[in-house]
């Protein structure tokens, strides 16, 4: 897809043949609303939010640092095998809201959730108290705002998470590991290297690979946190590249500074301001024709 | 020109240094020079009895040294397991008041005199022991490794945390949102990541134990032995040192001068285990 030189105006050329995709790939739903989907922020409906399959619900969801409360009663459908993107500006959220979705914030005392983030089909609450962060991360990937490969070799950081899963089967383990490396598009550049250092990647060969080393374990939804805020623009371009291509494989979230790259990656969009979901749309909507003032001020540049 | 005084100011005392180790090195050489004039190299070597004051001397140093390997490698059996594995909890499962409260602790018992450790292994862990081992003699090597051991776990673990505390965060949150659980974060990455500075504290800890002198004097009994075996009494190279230093030899007799011969063997030893360990952190040092 030609998505990454293309204007926000032209980005939804492709969006009625993907619609019906969609809908053919669950044709019960498609059966309840004969128009075509689209999410609002009013998810009480719940109509509406099946005709997108959505993969994980969050509904209500409040979050403490302490006293601090740094998300306000956010509820979003995230789509299945779309790109959903978080805007806004510095502080306002859409990270921390990121890190609930794989628990990170367990890693710090003093956190604490509320509400919940419902992962379909088997209906987990991502965020209760209940459930183990670890079989939270077990499910859900993340590729962080700087390249962090780990410093054992290339073949290593993408068998990784494999490891961890328990698989010690070599053959199986390379089979999936140039598998997950092809997933990332670095198979071609990191073949005849496997056994070299990570470190000695470029900055956005490091990201790719990390992207590989998350793909491998076959998450169900991929965390992006700034993924291209440390590259250059041709490993940017290639970045986005990639996240076109995935998501027909994964649900994509990604949090971006940078509202070009929202406008292209993107399916969905939510645009945040400090700590509360400003608005919910399809991103050609929220870039043409947002419907609050505050996006619109936002996106042309006024604040942020 | 007052950063040129500056300048020569610490120029000097890192000199100080310097022609410290420089000097040390070179009466050891003279000394034992003196040494080598009447006691051949091959008998230094091999010959199994290290006998410098008796009527039928025997200049053998191999006794001193299995001595000294063998309190060494009971401490280090000791002190690696038990520094790392408190490195690791202090560096990735403590809380942090917990940590903020272990840690000082820990190193004041770096701060006990050697001399004090050195009765606790005589008076209070050869007992124990003979409690389970009815027939260790009084004085053996295996309480004063285990004591040296002791002694050296907060050399090790303050170090070794350190090195693991310095892994960046973002290395650790790479695992854990792999899935990972804390303590394969802490096997799989940390460690490895700061593989260099856990061999520095364990060169650091060989070098306190090859080096421990008290302990061995006091604990280990005084008699040179050729073996291996830690129950049995025996010398270390640095217990030979200290009791040929309280005698009333002569200068510049061939006892006296004996000790530099031995303290000229020491210094291999450690700086053959700095050696080693240099190899060793930059075969499997995994950078970040």
């Amino acid at each position: 897809m030609q998505r990454t030189t293309e204007a926000p105006s032209a980005v939804r050329a492709t969006r009625p043949a993907e619609e019906t995709a969609l809908s053919k790939e669950s044709p019960a739903n498609a059966k309840s609303t004969s128009g075509a989907p689209r999410i609002s922020i009013a998810v009480d409906d719940t109509r509406q939010v099946r005709t997108l399959n959505v993969k994980a619900a969050v509904d209500n969801v409040n979050f403490y640092y302490g006293e601090h409360r740094a998300l306000k009663n956010l509820t979003i459908p995230i789509a299945d095998r779309q790109v959903t993107a978080l805007i806004g500006p510095s502080g306002c959220g859409k990270s921390t809201f990121l890190r609930c979705f794989n628990r990170m914030h367990d890693l710090q005392p003093g956190t604490r959730y509320e509400g919940s983030i419902t992962l379909h089909p088997d209906n987990l609450n991502l965020i209760g108290p209940g459930v183990d962060p670890i079989e939270v991360r077990m499910r859900i990937g993340m590729v962080f705002q700087k390249p962090n490969p780990f410093p054992k070799s290339i073949f290593e950081n993408v068998a990784y998470g494999l490891r961890l899963r328990g698989l010690r089967n070599r053959a199986t383990l390379a089979e999936e590991v140039e598998k997950a490396l092809r997933g990332a598009a670095l198979w071609d550049e990191a073949k005849d290297r496997l056994q070299d250092s990570a470190l000695a990647l470029s900055g956005g060969q490091m990201q790719r690979l990390c992207i590989a080393r998350a793909l491998a374990t076959k998450p169900e939804i991929l965390l992006f946190d700034e993924p291209t805020s440390a590259l250059d623009p041709i490993a940017t371009a290639k970045i986005e590249e990639l996240i076109s291509t995935l998501r027909d494989q994964v649900t994509v979230l990604i949090v971006t500074h940078n509202m070009q790259q929202a406008a292209r990656v993107s399916d969905y969009t939510a645009f945040m301001y400090i700590g509360e979901l400003i608005e919910f749309d399809e991103a050609a909507k929220i870039f043409t024709n947002p419907s609050k003032k505050a996006t619109e001020d936002y996106i042309t540049g006024r604040y942020g | 020109m007052r950063d040129r005084v500056v300048e020569i100011l610490l120029l000097a005392s890192g000199l100080v240094a310097v022609f410290t180790t420089l000097a040390i090195v070179g009466v050891l050489l003279f000394e034992s020079g003196g040494f080598f004039e009447h006691v051949t190299l091959k008998e230094f070597f091999t010959d199994t009895m290290w006998t410098p004051l008796f009527a039928d001397a025997h200049y053998g140093i191999m006794p001193l040294v299995a001595g000294t390997l063998t309190t060494t490698v009971v401490a280090l059996v000791v002190a690696v397991p038990l520094g790392t594995t408190i490195a690791i909890y202090l560096s990735e499962f403590a809380p942090h008041n917990v940590r903020e409260t272990v840690k000082p602790i820990l190193e004041l018992l770096g701060a006990v005199p050697t001399v004090v450790y050195g009765y606790f292994a005589l008076t209070m862990v050869t007992p124990l022991l003979q409690y389970f081992m009815p027939e260790l003699p009084g004085f053996n090597m295996l309480s004063a490794g285990l004591v040296i051991g002791l002694m050296i776990v907060p050399y090790i673990s303050s170090v070794s945390e350190d090195a693991m505390r310095a892994v960046p965060r973002y290395m650790r949150e790479g695992s854990y949102a792999m899935g990972a659980t804390r303590l394969q974060t802490a096997l799989r990455v940390v460690v490895p990541g700061a593989f260099s500075g856990l061999a520095a504290a364990f060169i650091l800890g060989i070098s306190r134990a090859v080096g421990e002198t008290m302990v061995v004097a006091i604990a280990a009994g005084m008699q040179p032995n050729l073996t291996f075996d830690p129950r049995e009494p025996a010398a270390t190279i640095t217990a030979y040192i200290v009791q040929v230093s309280l005698g009333d030899l002569a200068h510049g007799s061939i006892g006296y001068q004996s000790i530099f011969a031995a303290g000229l063997v020491l210094m291999a030893i450690t700086l053959m285990f700095n050696v080693i360990g240099f190899g060793l952190t930059r075969k499997f040092r995994e950078a970040y």
